[in-house]
């Protein structure tokens, strides 16, 4: 079945099964290989992407739900001026240690950003408990995006 | 010069935020063909017949027919076969691989092979015990005879899962005899070594890459050569390159865990109700194969005193032997469930003959001079007082102790003293492990870190080229710093213990100070350093007796907590945390490390619940097995105090497995104020207060 959807910014058509996870079509078909798999069943948020602007776990998106949707992943979003924001944030932070769950982190953070440029902290939290972290203990990613939103004032 | 604890950016952030970082699932090899591990379905019993289907072109199985020299793991204990034999001792024990181009035909052939078995009754309790150690200080005898009271108390802790987000994994391929591994990995060199091994080849002939690791904490320790083995024998027999990459499930149900234990307590108190006397009996659970059991085992009846001095010590330890997936290494090393057991006793000592807790632990405090409980030496300044002092106001403890001890307020706080032996058990470092560090300039001024320490996000990829720089007074874009590739970096020793930045961070700045008194412009040179253990260290590895490690770091955690009347649970209101790691060699890194560490650790007391039953572990994936989300954490402050150590970089000690190991009796000595119940059991479930709360004591 061809599926059309936009990919980065890009229309791209993928003639595949349906079913397929979106996670899978992203990696192998694409190549995008900031979209990791934590445990391949939406619990740990390493395979974030954004669908529609909302942050999704792309293992449990079937190929066939993104027809006509627009999918951006780290790939695509790290050419923007919010990634910027959010990068320097998380550096400034300590936010990133082994990295595995960070581009699905900054995913999370665009996501709440786009919706809500002022967070307060606990809407930080929830924002961010889709995405599991083993290394940091979560604070520090609490503040990066603190600081994002505070120095990313006109970006969101 | 500006100190090295300022915090600077870390130079593999940029790589890890864009997703642009290799780890091992991302790398990609022309013709590579996919793995799958065929798995026992019983705990214990024979494989009498296995039956595997027509195998389509270019599909194969591995399993240990095809082992070319020995079906063993090298590890400490070489005991655990890499394909099980005709005997199954645990459920998920791997029996083959099935190879080949198309990871769904794997699966159907996988699904399509059927395996005949006589079960057998599995064993689950202490009448196996393969290692058994005992050691003692003082006359234990003797002030048992004397004591004018002793208290015994029984303690009991759960099976931890390291949880890293990144499962495991090796992509391993050929080039002419050599095999290649790449791989998440800890231990290059033990990869490596254990592949000699299994191939009966020359050292020459393995290569081991380090990925980009994504978390570890001692599950990438000596569970990846299992892999590793399996991986360089497919190689030898399909000759093209294999990607094996574990799904969630398939790593939590068979890969190592935290050693549940049981460890009894008996202490000897003298008329002015001083501990004199202390007996240890500490059982850990190894599960099937030994493996670094009986390690393991060993930090854990060292730390049998955690931070306090008692004169006369007697401590047997065993590694019991059960049909359950075997245990390893895990953040702590065995440290968390005895400083758990020891920092409850020692309050519940206190409770038991009415004095007040915390100055009945102040009393017992380890001081500088005294003797270690191996009869070593504590020959560093200890300023454990300090940092209580910090944390105690930073915390407001003591108001709050008074406060919270009322009843109806279903609050509490708790406060754990302890220390961790930085570096390897014993004479290790010296006898096991000898660790070579090389620097080598190139002609143009570039200076390369030739170490095997691996970055699982501790951060040593800017922390050591921090030190580089630092010492050559260049800027740190001239350090470069490589995942470790076997070819070129000698063998560091392992990414464990806490050793990192103190033992080959110290020799990497020892190199890095005798290249700056050679440094010639323009021209290539190498300097190589190699471990000398300090010859004022003895240690008798038989006797247990001596000094156990070179330095030791020391903590106190203060832990907040309210606990629901009706449901039981337990929510973490605030964490105030103390520490002397010597030097910081990045603030910010070390602050990092101090949340990542005391998360796990508060956790491991309360939320983290894996239970094996009849040798079937019930939690098997991350829906199941509850790790911290962003809400489970509450604010956290973290002070560092400079003590620093003279052998270390700057000063610094270990740091990585200090932060975990106060958080278990931190939140549960909390959780007791707040129920007024005596907690005996880790991890302090809903379920668990339940219980305890309608049982009339």
């Amino acid at each position: 079945m061809m599926i059309k959807f936009t990919l980065n910014g890009q229309l791209v058509e993928v003639s595949s099964d349906p079913s397929r996870r979106l996670l899978d079509v992203l990696r192998q078909d694409f190549s995008l290989i900031g979209v990791k798999e934590g445990c391949g069943e939406g619990e740990c948020g390493a395979c974030s992407i954004l669908f529609n602007h909302h942050v999704v776990n792309s293992c449990l998106l079937p190929l066939g739900n993104v027809m006509n949707q627009d999918i951006i992943t780290i790939e695509g979003f790290k050419t923007t001026a919010r990634y910027q924001a959010i990068e320097q944030a998380y550096i400034d932070a300590g936010a990133v240690q082994c990295g595995f769950c960070t581009p699905g982190m900054v995913m999370a953070t665009e996501s709440l950003l786009h919706l809500n440029p002022t967070p307060t902290d606990a809407e930080i939290r929830i924002a961010l408990s889709g995405n599991l972290c083993r290394c940091t203990g979560y604070n520090m990613i609490v503040e990066a995006v603190k600081l994002a939103s505070e120095r990313g004032k006109g970006l969101w | 010069m500006t100190d090295i604890t300022n915090s600077i950016p870390k130079l593999d952030a940029k790589d890890k935020l864009s997703g642009q970082a290799l780890y091992v699932s991302d790398i990609q090899i022309d013709g590579m063909i996919y793995a799958k591990t065929v798995r026992s379905q019983i705990v214990k019993g024979k494989i009498i017949n296995i039956d595997i289907p027509f195998l389509p072109e270019g599909y194969f199985t591995v399993s240990r027919q095809d082992v070319m020299h020995k079906n063993v793991v090298k590890i400490i204990f070489e005991d655990m076969p890499y394909f099980a034999t005709d005997e199954i001792h645990h459920l998920n024990e791997p029996i083959m691989l099935v190879v080949g181009p198309d990871k769904s035909v794997i699966q159907s052939i996988v699904d399509q092979i059927k395996i005949e078995y006589v079960t057998e009754i599995g064993v689950f309790d202490d009448r196996d015990a393969p290692v058994a150690y005992s050691f003692k200080k003082g006359n234990p005898k003797k002030v048992f005879s004397k004591a004018t009271q002793v208290i015994e108390m029984n303690y009991q802790t759960g099976l931890q899962e390291q949880a890293y987000i990144e499962p495991q994994g090796f992509v391993a391929y050929e080039e002419g005899e050599k095999v290649t591994l790449i791989g998440s990995i800890q231990c290059p060199y033990y990869v490596k070594n254990a592949i000699i091994d299994a191939l009966g080849c020359e050292p020459n002939q393995v290569r081991v890459i380090q990925a980009a690791v994504g978390g570890a904490f001692g599950g990438k320790e000596e569970y990846p050569s299992l892999i590793a083995c399996q991986l360089a024998v497919a190689l030898k027999k399909v000759h093209k390159p294999i990607k094996l990459i574990f799904e969630r499930e398939e790593d939590i149900l068979s890969t190592t865990k935290r050693h549940p234990s049981t460890i009894h307590l008996k202490a000897a108190l003298n008329e002015l109700n001083d501990v004199v006397g202390l007996s240890a009996d500490i059982r850990i659970d190894g599960g099937a194969y030994i493996g670094l059991s009986s390690v393991v085992l060993s930090r854990a009846m060292i730390a049998v005193s955690g931070a306090y001095t008692i004169e006369n010590i007697q401590v047997e330890g065993k590694v019991l032997r059960t049909n359950t997936v075997p245990n390893g290494a895990f953040r702590g090393f065995g440290a968390p469930q005895m400083i758990f057991a020891i920092e409850m006793f020692m309050h519940h000592i206190a409770k038991e003959t009415n004095q007040d807790a915390f100055a009945f632990r102040m009393r017992h405090l380890a001081r500088q001079g005294d003797k270690t409980s191996t009869s070593g030496v504590f020959r560093d300044p200890i300023i454990l007082e300090d940092l209580i002092r910090v944390a105690t106001e930073k915390s407001k403890y003591h108001s709050k102790a008074l406060a919270y001890s009322q009843t109806g307020i279903h609050k509490g706080i708790g406060m754990s003293f302890f220390l961790h032996g930085c570096g390897f058990t014993g004479s290790g470092e010296s006898t096991h492990i000898n660790a070579k560090v090389k620097l080598f300039k190139t002609e143009a001024g570039l200076v390369k870190i030739l170490v095997a320490a691996v970055d699982m996000g501790q951060g040593i990829r800017t922390t050591l080229p921090k030190i580089v720089s630092s010492i050559l007074e260049i800027p740190i874009e001239r350090c470069i710093f490589d995942y470790p590739d076997t070819d070129f970096v000698p063998d560091s020793g392992p990414t464990v213990a806490s050793r990192t930045i103190m033992i080959v961070g110290g020799l990497v700045a020892r190199a890095a100070k005798e290249l700056k008194e050679t440094w010639i412009e323009n021209k290539e040179q190498s300097v190589i350093k190699q471990y000398v253990q300090p010859d004022y260290i003895k240690w008798n590895e038989k006797k247990f007796k001596g000094d156990a490690y070179p330095a030791y770091s020391w903590g106190v955690n203060v832990v907040e907590v309210a606990v629901d009347p009706l449901t039981y649970q337990t929510k973490i209101l605030n964490v105030v945390s103390v520490y002397d790691v010597g030097k910081e060699i990045d603030e910010r890194i070390i602050l990092g490390q101090a949340d990542g560490g005391i998360v796990q650790g508060i956790a491991y007391g309360y939320l983290e619940n894996m239970v094996a039953v009849d040798g079937k572990i019930k939690q098997k994936n991350l829906t199941d097995y509850i790790i911290p989300t962003a809400l489970d954490v509450s604010k956290m402050s973290t002070y560092i105090i400079d003590n620093p150590y003279p052998l270390g970089p700057y000063g610094a000690k270990g740091a990585g497995e200090l932060t975990l190991i106060g958080g278990a009796p931190a939140v549960a000595l909390a959780i007791e104020m707040a129920v007024n119940k005596k907690i005996t059991k880790i991890p302090v479930t809903p379920e668990y207060l339940m219980e305890l709360m309608h049982h009339d004591d």
